[in-house]
């Protein structure tokens, strides 16, 4: 900061302007956004905290990847799925209320660590590419194996007791499994009421010792480790850091924790969609940090709490702001879900140029150093 | 490889390096091969996830008439579906050959197609016949396909080393932008549009009466309709249906594509793709030859969509160009093209065996066990040669 002082503050506002565009073009879109829609005041904070309390804790898990120098981690549905499985089997057992909240993040521990283990195997071996990797894995395992898992496994060879999840025809989970008795039930924990705004008090607590966490993860050894790696993959090998095992931790704890916060998200909504709960997930999550300022390469909590608001608030008033303009408000409903891409395309795009424009320029140093070696 | 590269070089010693660096690399590989049984080598060539593919498909084959599935109807199927989706998978070489990686920015070509489709029924081009209609609609696609192609290479240009996770949203973000526009441009012929409110387009809409079968129904082979008129029976023969025109176009493409890639700008795009550097130094411009072999992706991705629109008989819109990318990528790679290298061969092979599979295994699955598990198993294949690909360390790969 006091490097800074020197330079006028016209400049220093462009600066802030051009590293934090993303972020103020959201909000000026928000900005012209929420009057044409048309909500009321109290309505829009009610939902911007009740999808900050479903989002917030899976948006972090994101964190953990980009610190290893991982990317988005697009494969983050995956502890969605480890996620899905265990609520399903807790949904079948009729556990219900907090115990079954707690049951099944317990018991996605294991479903989303062993999914995770695979993940970061495969993106160990396809290094500089982990993004579409994980992309690809993304579909593999939801479309894939997940499907086959509950669509013909669970009924036939996993024992299903209730037929109220499964499908008529004796095998398979049917399409939405109701969770209707452990709707909110976190949230409803120590909730605050003002004026008609409900606070899930509960659940900001679990996100921010998740906060609390992070911050002190990144303080540790391993965290040291993964932000080494992150910068520099030969460096931190030659310093003796185990570069291939502290990847692989990295994606482990990011699909972890995603299994735990993909609980949360369900015991917020209070059903289960198997097919495509897990589908736009990875999507929305990556495209709301992005929208906070963060990058592909460097993201922080901040990031997260800015982009869950200013995400949601858009996703919020697009359809009906859209309405408003063409009369359609189908074209809104599109407009969000081209927004969501378009801003996760630019954001790659930028982060790319960025690499390829340092890589040239320390290019350049390189020859403009050898040619001074050279005139010596 | 080799005697490919050396119609660009015009220095000797340029030449003797690049013959160098080839020749260093072969025999690598043949000492490496040396060293494996005959049979590993050739397991090693063919690759394990393409011969438990082409193990399924036959097995499925086998299985076949001792389930009761009718095997020449199901073979017409395959022909059929290979005539509808070849040319897209051909839409991948050019862009696979100059480096750029599997084109997962597809729905861009597709686009392109929807929109010259679109807008051949839109002016009533019909009036010039099914072919007319069709050849107008290739017209009208294809300064979109340039224009998006320039547009798309200049992008990937910028951002080198990235292209396939940039491609992926690419195609994601025109998808859901055209998803506004379908409902928004000024469309009004009354076979598109929603019926009542007049304004968008409907999802899918028929091609009856406008380029259905266009190419297909060219010279068609149709044996039944021999039998038939001939009045004799041909047994099994009669199930089999050859669409001789689309068959006709794709070896068109396929020609042009090959004698392409042997002219000096192919050798170029050949070599830009396996070593950027190298080509830079023989005096390539890299950024250039690019952005041509995405233009052509381009295009023969618009080419490929309508060729398929006029075999299936519907133009689907919305985000159903979604449903095309991966099968399309991963049937080039079953084909055993790399993420950097793809010939014609990878582009038929792949094609008929993707199809066999998805044509096959409902069916025979069905039979058997009447349990549809074919869409789960089409979904492991094809992300899961998608992921071998990825995941395979090869030369020349950045």
């Amino acid at each position: 900061m006091n490097q800074n002082n020197n330079i006028p503050l016209s400049k220093r506002a462009v600066e802030l302007a051009r590293n934090n565009a993303v972020p103020i073009m959201f909000i000026i879109i928000c900005a012209i956004f929420i009057p044409m829609a048309g909500f009321t005041p109290s309505y829009l904070i009610n939902e911007i905290i009740t999808r900050m309390g479903r989002n917030l804790f899976l948006v972090l898990c994101l964190l953990f990847p980009i610190m290893a120098g991982m990317g988005m981690n697009f494969a983050m549905t995956l502890g969605a799925m480890g996620a899905e499985l265990a609520i399903i089997l807790v949904a079948d057992w009729q556990i219900w209320g907090i115990p079954g909240v707690v049951l099944a993040m317990i018991l996605s521990i294991p479903f989303s660590a062993i999914l995770g283990l695979v993940c970061g195997t495969i993106l160990n071996m396809a290094k500089g590419r982990e993004m579409i990797t994980g992309y690809i894995l993304n579909f593999f395992m939801g479309n894939g194996i997940y499907q086959m898992i509950v669509l013909y496994i669970m009924g036939s060879i996993i024992p299903i007791a209730h037929a109220s999840i499964m499908l008529p025809r004796g095998y398979g989970i049917r399409n939405t499994v109701s969770l209707l008795n452990m709707r909110q039930c976190l949230d409803d924990l120590l909730a605050i009421r003002i004026q008609g705004v409900k606070i899930p008090v509960f659940t900001f607590i679990l996100v921010g010792l998740f906060c609390l966490f992070i911050v002190w993860f990144r303080r540790t050894k391993l965290g040291q480790d993964m932000r080494a790696v992150g910068q520099d993959m030969e460096v931190a090998r030659a310093a003796g850091i185990k570069v291939d095992r502290t990847r692989l931790i990295s994606i482990m704890m990011s699909t972890v924790f995603a299994g735990i916060g993909m609980v949360i998200y369900l015991q917020n909504m209070g059903n289960l969609p198997t097919y495509t709960g897990h589908a736009q997930i990875g999507m929305f999550c990556i495209a709301a940090l992005l929208i906070g300022g963060a990058s592909v390469d460097k993201a922080s909590i901040g990031n997260a709490f800015l982009g869950v608001i200013l995400f949601h608030l858009m996703f919020i008033v697009a359809p009906n702001a859209g309405g408003f303009i063409t009369g359609d408000s189908m074209v809104g409903e599109y407009f969000r879900v081209f927004l969501s891409y378009g801003i996760i395309t630019v954001a790659l795009i930028m982060y790319e140029a960025k690499k390829r424009m340092n890589k040239s320029k320390a290019g350049q140093e390189l020859a403009q150093a050898q040619k001074e070696e050279g005139a010596r | 490889m080799s005697e490919k590269k050396d119609h660009n070089l015009n220095s000797p010693s340029k030449f003797n390096d690049e013959m160098k660096t080839m020749m260093s690399k072969r025999q690598v590989t043949e000492l490496e091969k040396k060293q494996m049984s005959p049979l590993q080598a050739m397991i090693a060539d063919y690759g394990v996830p393409r011969m438990i593919i082409t193990g399924f498909l036959l097995l499925l084959f086998v299985m076949a008439p001792f389930v009761g599935v009718n095997l020449p109807m199901q073979i017409t199927n395959i022909i059929n579906r290979f005539s509808w989706n070849a040319v897209l998978v051909l839409a991948m070489v050019p862009m696979i050959h100059s480096g750029c990686g599997l084109n997962f920015g597809l729905p861009l070509g597709v686009i392109c197609g929807l929109l010259g489709g679109t807008l051949s029924i839109q002016f009533g081009f019909e009036r010039f016949g099914a072919m007319g209609s069709f050849l107008m609609a290739l017209l009208i696609a294809t300064p979109f396909a340039v224009v998006f192609g320039l547009g798309y290479g200049w992008l990937l240009n910028k951002i080198k080393g990235g292209e396939m996770m940039i491609a992926t949203y690419v195609g994601l973000s025109i998808i859901s932008f055209m998803c506004m526009m379908w409902l928004l441009l000024p469309y009004n012929s009354p076979t598109m549009v929603y019926g009542l409110s007049a304004n968008g387009l409907r999802p899918t809409i028929s091609l009856d009466g406008f380029y259905n079968q266009s190419l297909a129904s060219f010279l068609r082979l149709d044996f039944a309709e021999i039998a038939a008129s001939r009045g004799i029976s041909l047994g099994w023969l009669e199930y089999i249906k050859i669409p001789t025109g689309s068959l006709l176009v794709f070896a068109l493409l396929a020609v042009l594509m090959w004698a392409f890639l042997h002219t000096k700008t192919g050798t170029a795009m050949t070599a830009v793709g396996s070593n950027p550097n190298f080509a830079r130094a023989a005096g390539i411009n890299v950024d250039r030859i690019r952005t041509l072999s995405v233009v052509m992706s381009t295009w023969l991705g618009a080419m490929g969509i309508l060729v398929y629109q006029q075999g299936f008989g519907f133009i689907q819109l919305y985000t159903s160009p979604n449903n095309l990318t991966m099968p399309t990528v991963s049937a080039i790679l079953i084909g055993g093209a790399l993420v950097n290298k793809a010939t014609i061969g990878n582009v038929i092979i792949g094609t008929i065996l993707f199809q066999g599979m998805v044509t096959m295994t409902p069916t025979v699955m069905n039979a058997m066990v009447h349990m549809d598990m074919s869409e789960v198993i089409r979904n492991i294949v094809s992300n899961g040669m998608i992921l071998y690909a990825l995941t395979r360390k090869q030369e020349g790969t950045k």
